[in-house]
């Protein structure tokens, strides 16, 4: 017999869970079943979440002198707070309210209601001598530094940081890159209203350069993150620039004398060169050059010294080292972007095989002014204006070969290409598309507009891309060959030049990333927000927030929303000073620990460290989520939850298993 | 290293230079084949689009019959028919358990039984690639094929569909092992891009234009490409593009000369092997022009008049035409 005073309350979620569990049955037999383990009232209600169902509670509390409560209802990840908040105004600790889940993990899932009821009844047991073990406890408050770190300087993180700097709270910036900018830099236009990036995106850059609450690391990356919310320590690898960006003042001359040119794989997507030492493009911020050591003649060969002998300020120095960094920030954001497909893992497209078949961001660099060409659209040999252009959606996405995801801006970005096409060439242009996908606010618009120039759209995936010549006609040029899905037939096209629309994709280093933050990824690798729809910037690690085409492909106009949104949380958190903490967390028995360290590697929020000189391991609380991982890993079972402790659990499972109830028939009726 | 080996209907007759050729490379690459005892038709292309349970019957006859070897659990066929059907078919009774059994009831029948997954059902050019590897083959060329062009054809069986767990040993829409091969073999090989299209199959006996279609886009691409010679590794696509070319020809009144080969061939030739024992000179779309760019003379096939027995009758004279 408990000495408890326990109330049940099972909700009915209008027909949710009153259509397959009968409620007031399994409520009647809490209050009559589960009396000896302490249940002084069991109550059912339409709406235990509503604010008279949350009454009921309070006011049981205070007449009846309950010591715990159980709500039987939804999951916990949607109304435990509501239920822990009720109790609160009752006059209870919140911790010593337990909900249990007859929704989600009975009603739902089973279609027989006499089946339902019964594993309602089970659940509720577990719940009763569960929240028999709950002690009361009081959160953690813990001071937050006020510095926020922005890794990734694509647009999503620029508007991040300005958001917060504007606000006018200290960011540190971190790009891996020699500029900030991202991929948006190397576009020419912007889908739908055909804005030039550069004018759109270099006031931005400006900005973030010279923002007194911005300090910027380029050609730097994060090398390690320890400490948890409000309090991180962070190591950032500063790169070797080889320049001193005290004395250069960025007048390019370097770049001018250097004799080493190379293809640019990263801002010229291949399609162009630059120097060995080199700014990615003129408007780069900041503006001092960076030394290619790999391709540099002097780290080469150990001659040449062009830059050095021409540079007017002395500002060159070979002799740089890698430096490290060590800065205290309370807050993350995660705007790492994304990467292009290899669109050579689908040989049958021909690219890198047929030299006229360009990728997406090959095209954006050829439309560029500032591109290669001039902005000429013209074939790989640098002057023939195509005729005919195919352009081809859904190249590696939406295929379950290579990624099952729509990539979102495909369509969009192919729409453009056929604009940008027809406007520069005046050739025919077909787009081979699957379906088209233009959801937002005047894309649907552009689609017409784009329809109304003439372009051909043809609904069908493409088999192949050849050179192989098989009628008259199709000699010297490119063939699509696809499946016209809207007539039924095979078409052979004949182009000059195809344009792949690649997929996007999680940076190829996303799982050292989520490794580094300690967030996860999904499946493909894409970072994984707090929840799809209600916190989309959140993680599951307080504190990081991502944003950006990290979290998934999006366009422009999604990327910005979701910096800000990070933005926005970041400021929120620091204006509140401290941040308050769930107090679910796991704690380690000293004397029981054997120091084996199973459980250090095994946290996925790195709460967990050993203490070198007392040979034991150390939750950290402030960083531990309290997810139980290592309770459950712990061999010596010297780890144990609050709220989760061994004790508790096999209690609730004692409560599903034991509990006087009759043998369940799984098997419908 | 041991094989089983299943010659398959076609390497007995219009493929038997196939089967001579890897014969003769057998040894020197270090392979041993044991030739399934007792083998059947694998029901080529036709039998499984009209009775399937049967037809997969009668291939697994054969897998019985290998898995009875014991010294090897890797089954290897040179006809790519016959290995896409030994392997549907093994991975399919692995699949499916409900197949299994019906099969194995009609096995019973024979006194045999197939578990599936019990064998490696393996291309030969698989084998020769990924076993024997292009660094040993490399090691034994001493006759490199230089200064001759050749159109590497894969057809469509060899690489698709993707079955099991492996999948395939090969880029299923642009496979390239044959390529490297050839490579390795010292000849000039384009990239063709027909590498993976069909040959045609059966069509020239179901609709004869169908397959002449498809038989000229092969040839007509290999001699864009300037190709001297397709080099193939299924006895099907040999025959399509080699028996067949002559009618193609005159069905679309062209005069294409290609040659067609098997890779088997090319490296016995690479090892400084005798072309007819090879093989070479029972191909009906004349070679010899093509070797002889690689110095390879081809005797002229000799011209066997039997004699007819002392009790024949003799043959009706016919007019003279006019």
């Amino acid at each position: 017999m408990s000495k408890e005073r326990i109330g049940v309350y099972v909700c009915h979620c209008g027909s949710n869970i009153a259509g397959t569990v009968d409620v007031a049955e399994v409520s009647r037999w809490a209050g009559e079943a589960l009396k000896d383990r302490g249940v002084v009232v069991s109550r059912d209600y339409k709406f235990m979440c509503s604010s008279l169902g949350q009454e009921l509670i309070q006011k049981d509390i205070q007449e009846q002198g309950l010591t715990r409560v159980v709500v039987a209802a939804c999951s916990p990840h949607l109304h435990e707070q509501t239920f822990r908040n009720a109790c609160k105004e009752g006059g209870l600790n919140p911790y010593l309210c337990e909900l249990v889940s007859i929704r989600e993990q009975c009603s739902w899932i089973h279609p027989d209601k006499a089946v339902g009821t019964e594993k309602a009844k089970a659940i509720v047991s577990g719940g009763v001598e569960k929240v028999i073990w709950d002690e009361p406890l009081e959160p953690l408050r813990v001071p937050i530094n006020p510095v926020t770190l922005v890794v990734g300087g694509g647009i999503a993180g620029i508007q991040a940081a300005l958001e917060v700097a504007n606000a006018g709270y200290p960011v540190i910036m971190v790009e891996r890159e020699p500029s900030i900018g991202g991929h948006m830099a190397q576009f020419d236009k912007t889908f739908p209203t055909l804005d030039c990036a550069a004018c759109i995106l270099t006031p931005r850059m400006v900005e973030v350069g010279s923002h007194p609450n911005v300090k910027l690391f380029t050609y730097a990356e994060v090398t390690n993150v320890s400490g948890y919310v409000g309090n991180f320590q962070v190591t950032i690898k500063q790169k070797a620039r080889s320049v001193d960006t005290d004395l250069c003042t960025g007048c390019g001359i370097c770049q001018e004398k250097c004799p080493k040119k190379v293809i640019d794989p990263v801002f010229e997507a291949g399609l162009g060169y630059r120097k060995a030492v080199y700014t990615p493009f003129p408007q780069a911020v900041p503006k001092y050059p960076v030394i290619d050591r790999e391709n540099c003649t002097y780290f080469l060969k150990g001659t040449c010294r062009a830059c050095e002998k021409f540079c007017p300020t002395g500002a060159i120095d070979f002799t740089q080292e890698d430096e490290y960094f060590t800065v205290d920030v309370g807050q993350i954001i995660l705007a790492t972007g994304w990467d292009l497909f290899d669109a050579r893992r689908i040989p049958q497209y021909g690219y890198g095989r047929l030299a006229n078949v360009f990728t997406s961001l090959e095209f954006e660099r050829l439309t560029n002014a500032a591109g290669p060409t001039g902005g000429k659209v013209v074939l790989r040999d640098g002057v023939t204006v195509p005729k005919s252009v195919a352009i081809i959606h859904c190249v590696g996405s939406r295929d379950k070969n290579y990624n099952p995801y729509c990539s979102a801006i495909c369509c969009m970005q192919s729409l453009k290409f056929a604009h940008l096409v027809h406007e520069r060439t005046g050739a025919e242009v077909y787009n081979f598309y699957i379906d088209m996908r233009t959801p937002a606010k005047g894309y649907e618009e552009f689609y017409q507009r784009v329809l109304e120039e003439g372009t051909h759209f043809i609904r069908g995936k493409v088999a192949e891309i050849t050179d192989a010549a098989r009628y008259p006609g199709e000699e010297g040029k490119l063939i699509v060959q696809a499946e016209n899905t809207l007539v039924g037939k095979q078409m052979r096209v004949p182009v000059d030049m195809v344009i792949l629309s690649a997929a996007l994709e999680p940076r190829h280093d996303f799982k050292e990333v989520a490794r580094l933050f300690g967030i996860s990824c999904s499946e493909e690798g894409w970072l994984i927000e707090r929840h799809p729809k209600l916190d989309p910037v959140a993680t599951m690690t307080e504190g990081i927030y991502i944003a950006g085409c990290a979290q998934g492909p999006k366009d422009i106009p999604a990327s910005v929303a979701q910096g800000a949104a990070a933005a926005a949380r970041v400021v929120g958190k620091i204006q509140q000073k401290e941040i308050t903490m769930e107090p679910i967390r796991a704690s380690i028995n000293q004397d029981k620990c054997s120091g084996c360290r199973i459980c250090n590697n095994m946290c996925p929020f790195n709460a967990i460290s050993f203490i070198e000189d007392r040979m034991v391991s150390e939750v950290n609380p402030a960083l531990c989520q309290g997810c139980g991982t290592c309770v459950a890993a712990c061999p010596a079972g010297a780890i144990s939850g609050t709220v989760f402790s061994d004790q508790a659990i096999l209690a609730q499972l004692d409560g599903l298993l034991l509990n006087n109830l009759k043998a369940i028939d799984l098997t419908p009726a | 290293m041991k094989y089983s080996y299943f010659p398959g209907c076609s390497l007995e007759r219009n493929a038997s230079a196939y089967h001579v050729s890897a014969m003769a490379i057998a040894e020197p690459l270090g392979m041993e084949f044991i030739e399934v005892d007792d083998w059947n038709c694998c029901g080529a292309t036709e039998y499984i689009s009209l009775n399937l349970t049967a037809s997969y019957a009668l291939i697994a006859r054969n897998l019985a019959q290998a898995s009875k070897e014991t010294s090897t659990k890797q089954l290897v066929a040179p006809c790519s028919a016959c290995y896409l059907n030994l392997k549907k078919c093994d991975a399919y009774m692995k699949e499916s358990p409900s197949l299994e059994e019906k099969i194995n009831t009609a096995l019973a029948a024979g006194g045999l039984s197939y578990k599936g997954g019990t064998l490696k059902v393996r291309h030969l050019l698989d084998v020769v690639v990924n076993d024997i590897g292009y660094d040993a083959i490399a090691a034994k060329v001493t006759k490199p094929l230089k200064g001759l062009r050749v159109a590497p054809y894969y057809g469509c069986m060899i690489v698709r569909p993707k079955l099991g767990e492996n999948g395939t040993f090969d880029n299923p829409e642009y496979p390239t092992t044959l390529d490297k091969l050839l490579k390795v073999l010292g000849a000039t090989v384009i990239d063709f891009p027909l590498k993976a299209h069909c040959c045609g199959g059966h069509m020239t006996q179901i609709s004869e234009s169908t397959g002449f279609e498809l038989i000229r886009r092969l040839i007509k691409g290999a001699t864009d490409y300037k190709a001297d010679l397709i080099v193939t590794l299924c006895p099907m696509c040999q025959l399509n593009l080699d028996a067949f070319q002559g009618a193609m020809n005159s069905h679309f009144n062209t005069s294409y000369h290609m040659p067609v080969l098997y890779f088997t061939q090319m490296i016995g030739l690479a090892f400084g092997m005798d072309a007819a024992s090879l093989g070479i000179g029972t191909e009906l779309v004349d070679a010899r022009a093509a070797l002889a760019k690689i110095g390879v003379e081809v005797p002229e096939a000799e011209l066997v008049v039997k004699k007819p027995p002392k009790e024949a009758l003799p043959m009706p004279s016919m007019p003279e035409e006019k």
